[in-house]
């Protein structure tokens, strides 16, 4: 008899995600389908608009992460219009970009992936969120955490002007500056969030990497996959979130190709399915081979993970020892095992604090000449950034009014959807075999599957139970269901 | 033992801003935890579709309903929810007014998905295209279908109040949480059915710092094109600033950082369609009384249907009846 597993909703990826899994007639698992439900248009109805709104439209493509699609867009239409901000709005787009990391990292580590590890992976499902953690841990972590997510939304609307959706990227740069009072107070919530990172690694390192347990789970091989990584990274190799050219490593770490954000669609292509409305994007030169692994699979990964191991180190110097432990620790670059991308997450949390201060203190954040006008005949640009969920693509065409013709999207998750589409595959042909008795601990372990990728919208997540609601139906072969299996926050 | 009312959120086709901006009340979260038993909300706790649909009809006291109806499914999960909840409010400005993804209403919708599935980096040589229903070697799977037009949430169903913003600002939220709290507890009473809530009853000029001389304009001018007057009206200095038509509540946030205010809190009190209002505003400021020259200065608006439908294209008077394509020939 074959059975179906429907997994519907899972909720962590606005709400519509959708897992299938088929099981053989032994009872093993004979395929799984991870399927994306909905499509709303941006790259069809942002046709006719005007280029410099683009910063603002696409913010409404995700409400969780509106900075990263906010600094692409407004990093797409300076090439647009061939102009180079003034060296103010670059150190305050950043400024405020490494803020909204800190926030966003914090978050996810705390109320989405933490819970696992904090409260352990067989924790009753009860305590197995962010109360459980707040409960284990204290109130007083508690109030750190809600503290990081002030603090960074914060700076997003002093320089932003908005909390959430920020509005003051133009073409040419900002449309308003910050003051020296707003410069020194974003300096010491800086220097506050620097400590709040330490804190959190220090967590991690005594409550995960203290337990043989975690350790043994994250070494282990059913979150593994051997793919390529990509990462953005700065004249040095060095990791950054803001500007620079996109480095790809191949499964052994050695760079396979590092292009400037023009020559993106010579690298990347996206796949197709006729079962999802999102693509699976691919390396060109290698080809798409299906979800598999390997060095002749074109799939690639983009996550914390993935840039650390696309990079040479980090900028900041407390980060770059982090780096350095993480690798030792983990037995060199690069790092395949997915669970392992909790870890960088909290290396790349405190970069984004490090950053934040080093950025503040530059005396010209408070300068004047936040603003060059575009002078040139506006063509065609493309923006890339480090979006915290992978790189992030912007790609417009316009005419010579500066009026949109054509726009590309490749979107931060989405680099992704061929590993985590791989990573559910795997965790359910390790725990779904014949005559496994399909328990609640299997839906915390497919979830564990997804949580280390942070898939996008998911983050919304920021501050409240961080379960990721599952529910299983065995279906026998007339689709009729034979056990519910359901876990709840 | 007492039972607290049961409060239900949910996301419909949305961007998770308006579920940002609720988490960003803060430790006022407590009090709705505190008072509210949370039955539903996918992003915050374990939401099972089968789970609401068990509950009894009207067990629900309030349910803040975001995004608009995309899809199939979102139409669904609208009226579901509509049918478990006492009060419906059509939050943020997907469920009230379509917003910026209600712009898919100027294309035909299967535009959306031919335009996503063959874009420059898409490898589609053989126009693979996402089915509702597709077979696979084990069985059958699905996706929910595209509807021809994004639709508002009371466009679906009956809704009881509507809260506005993209998102809709923290501290209206926290305001608004406060008086169904005094509701609950006898000190209040509830707004009347159909009222707009958790937003002002003037306009974002009324809110704005800026100075206004009801001077007229020669030329519309691009928010990058030239250096504005961090004091003075934007829309006197040419900039196509929406605040004369948009409803007040969010302190006139966009104009006070420079930038102009694009519409997100919708058409302001008493305002029919937002687009024949801002159109009306901005007539009033040109400087012209010729057609030629009135020709010249609307040509600085390069994208007129985005200008003033930027938010409320779904919601506007335009919304009328069933795409061109879709309709029968007379």
């Amino acid at each position: 008899m074959t059975q179906r597993i429907t997994i519907d909703p899972i909720t962590r990826l606005e709400g519509h995600g959708k897992i299938e899994i088929f099981l053989d007639e032994a009872g093993d698992v004979a395929n799984t389908y991870f399927q994306i439900p909905e499509l709303r248009g941006f790259e069809s109805f942002c046709v006719g608009r005007p280029v410099e709104e683009m910063p603002l439209l696409t913010n409404r493509i995700c409400g969780v992460c509106p900075e990263a699609h906010h600094m692409a867009a407004a990093k797409a239409a300076d090439a647009v219009f061939h102009v180079d901000p003034p060296r103010t709005a670059k150190i305050l787009r950043e400024l405020l970009y490494s803020a909204f990391y800190v926030t966003d990292h914090a978050t996810h580590f705390y109320a989405l992936g933490g819970p696992d590890f904090v409260m352990g992976p067989d924790a009753p499902v009860a305590e197995r969120n962010i109360l459980g953690v707040i409960h284990k841990v204290g109130l007083e972590i508690a109030s750190k955490v809600i503290q990081a997510r002030k603090y960074g939304h914060t700076v997003v609307e002093v320089i932003g002007g908005r909390k959430v959706h920020p509005c003051t990227s133009i073409p040419g740069g900002l449309t308003k500056g910050i003051t020296e009072e707003q410069r020194r107070e974003i300096l010491e919530m800086g220097t506050w969030a620097i400590e709040f990172a330490q804190f959190s690694l220090k967590l991690f390192n005594d409550i995960v990497l203290g337990n043989k347990v975690y350790v043994d789970l994250i070494l282990g091989d059913i979150y593994t996959h051997r793919t390529y990584y990509m990462g953005m990274v700065d004249e040095h190799n060095h990791v950054n979130f803001y500007d620079g050219q996109v480095r790809v490593v191949d499964p052994e770490g050695r760079e396979f190709v590092k292009y400037a954000a023009p020559e993106y669609a010579s690298h990347i292509a996206e796949h197709v399915e006729p079962w999802t409305y999102l693509k699976f994007p691919y390396l060109k030169a290698v080809g798409w081979k299906g979800f598999v692994d390997g060095k002749d699979s074109g799939v690639y990964m983009a996550t914390p993970l993935s840039r650390l191991n696309a990079s040479d180190g980090l900028a900041t110097p407390h980060a770059q020892e982090e780096y350095e432990r993480f690798y030792a620790t983990l037995g060199g670059k690069p790092v395949h095992q997915r669970l392992a991308t909790h870890w960088a997450r909290l290396i790349e949390l405190l970069y984004a604090a490090e950053r934040w201060v080093e950025l503040a203190s530059d005396p010209e954040a408070s300068g004047p000449k936040f603003h060059t006008i575009p002078t040139e005949k506006p063509t065609e640009g493309v923006g890339i950034v480090e979006a915290p969920r992978g790189t992030l693509t912007h790609h417009y065409w316009t005419d010579e009014r500066g009026v949109l013709t054509s726009v590309n999207l490749i979107v931060g998750t989405t680099n992704n959807y061929a590993p985590i589409s791989m990573s559910i595959n795997k965790a359910a042909r390790s725990l779904i075999k014949k005559g496994t008795v399909v328990t609640e601990g299997l839906l915390n372990m497919v979830e564990m599957a997804f949580r280390a990728y942070d898939p996008c919208f998911g983050c919304a997540t920021h501050s409240l139970p961080g379960q990721m609601p599952l529910e299983v139906t065995i279906h026998d072969a007339q689709g009729n269901p034979v056990r519910v299996l359901r876990q709840y926050c | 033992m007492t039972t607290k009312p049961k409060f239900a959120m949910y996301w419909a086709a949305s961007c998770g801003g308006c579920e940002i901006a609720v988490l960003n009340i803060h430790e006022k979260i407590l009090d709705v935890d505190a008072n509210f038993e949370v039955v539903f909300w996918p992003v915050a706790m374990d939401a099972k579709y089968h789970d609401l649909e068990a509950m009894e009809d009207g067990s629900i006291l309030l349910t803040l309903f975001n995004g608009g109806i995309r899809n199939d499914e979102n139409e669904r999960m609208a009226k579901l929810l509509r049918r478990k909840s006492k009060i419906l409010v059509a939050f943020g400005s997907c469920a009230n007014e379509g917003c910026i993804p209600g712009l898919a209403n100027l294309r035909d919708s299967r535009d959306i998905v031919r335009t996503a599935f063959n874009t420059v980096s898409t490898d589609n040589v053989s126009h693979v295209y996402p089915m509702h229903s597709y077979d696979v070697p084990a069985g059958e799977i699905h996706i929910p279908k595209i509807l021809p037009i994004l639709q508002t949430l009371d466009q679906v169903v009956e809704v009881d109040y509507h809260m506005p913003g993209c998102p809709p600002e923290s501290d209206q939220i926290a305001g608004v949480i406060d008086l169904v709290i005094q509701v609950l507890q006898g000190k209040a009473e509830l707004p009347p059915k159909g009222a707009v809530i958790g937003a002002g009853n003037s306009t974002v000029c009324d809110e704005c710092a800026r100075t206004r001389n009801v001077k007229s304009i020669e030329s519309f001018t691009r928010i990058w094109s030239a250096a504005t007057d961090p004091a003075l009206c934007l829309l006197e200095q040419g900039v196509p600033c929406n605040g004369p038509a948009t409803r007040s509540g969010c302190k006139a946030r966009c104009p006070s950082a420079g930038a102009q205010c694009i519409g997100c809190y919708g058409p302001a009190e008493g305002v029919l369609d937002y687009g024949a209002r801002l159109v009306s505003s901005f007539a009033s400021v040109i400087n012209a009384s010729d057609p030629e020259t009135i020709d010249r200065i609307l040509d600085g608006l390069p994208d007129p249907a985005g200008q003033f439908y930027r938010f409320n294209l779904a919601g506007s008077l335009l919304r009328a009846g069933r795409p061109a394509w879709e309709r029968e020939p007379a």
